[in-house]
């Protein structure tokens, strides 16, 4: 073996080690924060459990059927899918090392999240103004604790986002930063997995009598 | 001597196992971006078009389309597989897949039997006495 090393490092070659073992990343980012989000998808799959519960409970108030505007949710549910896309765009240029084109469609992404906070906003005003607020009946509660959980993890995306923005106008591609949009890219593309839920669970099967 | 290593190290691991980030590709973004697009369409047209004429019928259907549609998102825009991390992403999400099933289903059971043995009528008749 000694022998061998030293013949080879005499004639120049480079060292070879044949490791038996499986490679082992160098750090455990990426399964760390999946695991986060994990952790994260039992939140949510609480808040279902209790959407599940009482969502029928109306208290003599207003029910899903009456509340829900399908139209404003199939936007919603457009413009997050959008943002997908946008995401997925983001990551190719950052595969090609392109650092305008990485920070472009990550700004479009976030404008789409915008979009979408904004959608809910005003849905959120519109039933508070309607008297259907969170305090109105159980129902209402979870939905309220539900969907405003899954608004406020966009809102905390879209912060993350533009701070990303700036860390990459000014280091530019280096591995940490790209290291933050892939876990950025989880992190979203996540939403959107439990936005398939809320759209189907609470709004859909909500206007079904 | 060390420098040798960390070369030939590096060069090991992004030649079989490529860099620690999933690899994107466009192909694969536009199959799941497409197969979405259509996969939220047909519950939405399903419930306010008014296909089915059970409501049963139609929240069995959006809920199969819905799991379709987790799977083709993990798929494609997670890049969830069997290879990633050592396997530990998959073990991960199948544990968590099991927890989630077991708090809404456990839920949802247990809360439909309380109902259904403690009805109000029962209730009532209870405090009429």
């Amino acid at each position: 073996m000694v022998d061998t090393t030293q013949t080879q490092q005499a004639q120049g070659q480079p060292l070879q080690f044949y490791e038996t073992e499986e490679h082992h990343p160098q750090t455990g980012t990426m399964l760390g924060f999946w695991l986060y989000l994990m952790s994260d998808c039992l939140i949510f799959a609480s808040l279902f459990a209790t959407y599940g519960v009482l969502g029928r409970s109306y208290a003599g108030g207003p029910t899903g059927a009456e509340l829900f505007d399908l139209p404003l949710v199939a936007m919603n549910t457009a413009l997050l899918l959008l943002s997908s896309i946008t995401y997925g765009f983001a990551m190719l240029e950052m595969q090609k090392n392109r650092v305008r084109g990485t920070i472009g469609w990550l700004l479009i992404t976030g404008l789409f999240g915008i979009g979408f906070l904004s959608l809910e906003l005003y849905e959120f005003a519109h039933l508070i103004h309607e008297g259907a607020g969170p305090q109105t009946s159980a129902f209402l509660t979870s939905f309220f604790a539900l969907v405003g959980t899954h608004g406020l993890h966009v809102f905390f995306g879209i912060v993350w986002l533009v701070t990303l923005c700036f860390q990459l106008r000014k280091h530019g591609l280096i591995p940490e930063n790209k290291r933050r949009v892939a876990c950025l890219s989880m992190f979203w593309h996540f939403l959107d997995v439990v936005w398939i839920g809320v759209f189907t669970f609470v709004y859909l099967m909500g206007v079904l009598v | 001597m060390s420098e040798h290593h960390d070369n030939v190290h590096e060069h090991h691991a992004h030649e079989h196992h490529g860099d620690e980030l999933p690899h994107a590709d466009l192909k694969s973004y536009m199959i799941g971006f497409i197969l979405s697009v259509i996969l939220t369409a047909i519950p939405f047209w399903v419930v306010m078009g008014g296909v089915f004429e059970t409501s049963s019928t139609t929240a069995l259907v959006i809920l199969g389309f819905a799991a379709v549609q987790i799977v083709v998102h993990m798929i494609y825009f997670l890049h969830m597989n069997f290879q990633s991390e050592g396997g530990w992403n998959m073990l991960a999400l199948i544990f968590t897949a099991v927890m989630v099933f077991i708090t809404l289903a456990g839920s949802l059971w247990v809360m439909y039997h309380l109902n259904v043995n403690m009805m109000p009528g029962l209730m009532e008749a209870v405090h009429g006495q």
